[in-house]
């Protein structure tokens, strides 16, 4: 994939370029708003991580523009403005995702991840087939080898994520965000207290194991193989 | 010296605005009383005045009425007649030649007369020790056959009733304007001495000495009022610079030492000549988690900050309480299940609430944390968490209560301080800042926090104004 990172700080750009490219991605680098937005529009970037605070053009206005341009690249904004009314800007400057800086770079990949994937046209789904595992979002329903399971709201909730994005990583800030709607982490980490939940109706009767916890990362959902 | 300083702070008098207040009211006060005065002057004196003019007037119309009926000789023995009453009349009937007919004037007062014919002279009158000049006024006629008449009257006694009159006003208008003056300095000088307290204190508490406090002189008056607003801002800030003075100390405290852990532990591997991979990895690892902790206290930090500096006021709208407070403990509820505890949910359909999601989320999410990690079975409590939300009357309260151990009621007000994390919980993780958050959130919302008995157990309320329907 082609990412462009539009990051003036040269040391943080340094480690978000060298941790994507390790992990297989094509790199450029714009050091500036004004660079960035004249190679995000002359470039065909897959993805773009745009730093808030930029020189010469801050990275809303940056983002602005390409939209006004017609550029539907997905655009994940870094920031160290983390309140929820500085996310809420960046989305509707056209950004996708918002990242609070400190971050863990398993949390960057796993969003890239998402939001790529997320470029695709998206048909309207109603029902999820992962192996055995089928989730029928209108009905409602979960079925795993034909066998119905039950499932509390929230825990279909977090199925219903998990399989949206099956096969990618998905870490518990993610989860959180997206099934419980918080944009803070919790003091204990209760998210995994879920999944253990989640597995123990969707995996444990069954032989192979859909739901695989990445060390240091979070959660994935796949088929075995 | 003495001078120059009674110089200056004449000078200062001048310039401060009760003195000016002062002179405005001053100024009001005596053109008042001149005009009070000026009415009273035209009662008395100019009464005075009209009178004589009417009298003479009256007089006039009467003997030129003789004159036109009884021709001269009638004049002339009326004249004789009234010139002899010992009256204040005077009189002067003459021919065309100059010759004194009749009257009580030797000759026709030297002054010009008026368009009417009045003219003010004085006059010799004969008396027992001689010759008396006196002030008259009187009304000069040419009649019909070219003879002069004058009509007049004495106005000595008049002229010092008036002289009386108008010397006492100019008198009561000086002395007026004299008090007023004086009350005036008096008032703002004493003014002055007060505000000068304010402005001395204000400026020894700029100097940095903030426990001083501007004296209040106990009569109540807007000074007062506002020496006693000054004070208990003053109380406040003190308050608020005690308290960032101990969350400076607690921050240099609580991220000092994982600061310096983190970078010992680093600095012994990196220097460490038998350090193998596995210990760089693990140490690496350690470091992260060190971090990681770092961050959440710097987060929570931010959190309080944000709750007390108050402008999360912009990010608050109309929330379903109802459903926050049933996510929060749907959120933790297979936890507490997995630690062997319960969680009774009981909250009230549909409270609304005018809030930060956020923060009010971050608050219940914090306390019932704490209700896990200091309920829980091994400290003694039988794990049984409760988490409700009820409105009585204007109250919402949300009360989360565990079985724990509680907290000793004179620790109570202490825990909600930031980083105090009680002797016996020291070790537990947690960055101390739990309940601070709680508090702040709370505060934020209008709302207080209480701490109770569950017997055993802590209570905690967080009582919160509800919507007006």
């Amino acid at each position: 994939m082609r990412i462009l990172v539009i990051e003036d700080d040269l040391e943080a750009a340094a480690y978000v370029t060298k941790g994507l490219r390790e992990s297989g991605h094509v790199v450029d680098h714009a050091a500036d708003g004004e660079e960035g937005l004249s190679l995000a529009l002359a470039g065909n970037f897959d993805m773009l991580i745009v730093d808030r605070m930029l020189p010469k053009r801050d990275g809303l206005s940056l983002v602005k523009t390409l939209r006004e341009q017609g550029a539907t690249t997905p655009v994940l904004f870094l920031s160290a403005l983390g309140e929820v009314d500085d996310r809420v800007k960046g989305l509707r400057a056209g950004g996708d995702d918002y990242l609070t800086k400190p971050f863990a770079f398993v949390e960057l990949l796993a969003r890239i991840e998402v939001l790529v994937r997320r470029a695709a046209p998206e048909q309207v789904q109603t029902k999820i087939q992962v192996s055995d595992l089928e989730i029928d979002l209108l009905g409602r329903k979960v079925t795993r080898n034909g066998q119905a399971i039950d499932l509390q709201p929230r825990e279909f909730r977090l199925l219903e994520y998990l399989m949206k994005h099956t096969g990618q990583v998905v870490t518990r800030t993610m989860l959180l965000e997206n099934v419980w709607e918080y944009h803070f982490d919790p003091q204990t980490n209760v998210i995994d207290v879920h999944m253990s939940r989640l597995r123990g109706k969707i995996d444990k009767n069954f032989e192979t194991p859909l739901i695989h916890t990445i060390r240091g990362a979070g959660y994935s959902l796949r088929a075995a193989g | 010296m003495v001078r120059g300083i009674l110089y200056v702070q004449q000078a200062k008098l001048l310039k401060t605005s009760t003195f000016r207040l002062a002179i405005i009211y001053l100024a009001l006060f005596v053109t008042s009383v001149i005009t009070l005065l000026g009415y009273i002057y035209w009662t008395t004196a100019g009464n005075l005045n009209r009178q004589t003019v009417e009298a003479v007037n009256t007089e006039m119309r009467d003997l030129a009425q003789r004159y036109r009926s009884g021709g001269l000789p009638l004049l002339v023995h009326t004249v004789i007649q009234r010139s002899r009453d010992p009256r204040q009349s005077l009189y002067l009937v003459m021919d065309n030649r100059g010759n004194v007919l009749a009257g009580n004037l030797l000759d026709i007062p030297q002054s010009r007369p008026t368009q009417e014919g009045w003219k003010d002279f004085t006059y010799i009158r004969l008396n027992m020790e001689g010759q008396e000049r006196r002030p008259g006024i009187g009304r000069e006629q040419r009649l019909p056959g070219n003879f002069y008449l004058l009509v007049g009257r004495d106005v000595k006694d008049v002229r010092q009733i008036e002289t009386l009159i108008t010397s006492s006003l100019a008198w009561a208008v000086a002395l007026t304007i004299g008090l007023g003056l004086i009350g005036g300095l008096i008032m703002s000088r004493n003014m002055l001495a007060r505000l000068d307290d304010i402005n001395k204190t204000s400026r020894e508490i700029m100097g940095g000495d903030l426990s001083r406090r501007i004296p209040v002189s106990g009569t109540g008056d807007e000074l007062d009022q506002l020496a006693e607003n000054l004070n208990n801002m003053l109380e406040q800030i003190e308050a608020l610079m005690i308290g960032m003075r101990q969350v400076t100390d607690n921050i240099a405290h609580d991220l000092r030492s994982p600061l310096n852990r983190l970078r010992n532990r680093v600095e012994v591997t990196l220097i460490s000549e038998n350090s193998t991979t596995q210990d760089y990895r693990e140490a690496l690892e350690r470091t992260i988690s060190e971090a990681d902790y770092l961050l959440a206290t710097f987060n929570a930090l931010l959190s309080i900050a944000r709750a007390e500096a108050g402008n999360s006021r912009e990010s608050m709208e109309w929330i379903n309480l109802s459903d926050l407070v049933e996510t929060a403990g749907e959120l933790y509820e297979p936890l507490i299940e997995e630690q062997g505890g319960v969680l009774s949910l009981s909250v009230e359909n549909n409270l609304r609430l005018f809030a930060n999601r956020e923060l009010l989320s971050q608050a219940i999410l914090n306390t019932l944390d704490n209700a896990i990690k200091h309920g829980a079975p091994g400290e003694g409590g039988d794990a049984k968490i409760a988490l409700s939300a009820i409105r009585v009357d204007a109250t919402i309260t949300i009360k989360i209560s565990d079985g724990g151990q509680g907290i000793p009621i004179e620790e109570r007000s202490h825990v909600m301080e930031r980083f105090v994390r009680l002797e016996a919980s020291r070790n537990a993780p947690g960055t101390g800042l739990g309940l601070s958050l709680v508090a702040a959130a709370t505060r934020l919302h209008g709302g207080t926090v209480e701490l109770g008995d569950n017997e055993p157990g802590l209570t905690v309320s967080l009582i919160l104004p509800a919507p007006r329907d």
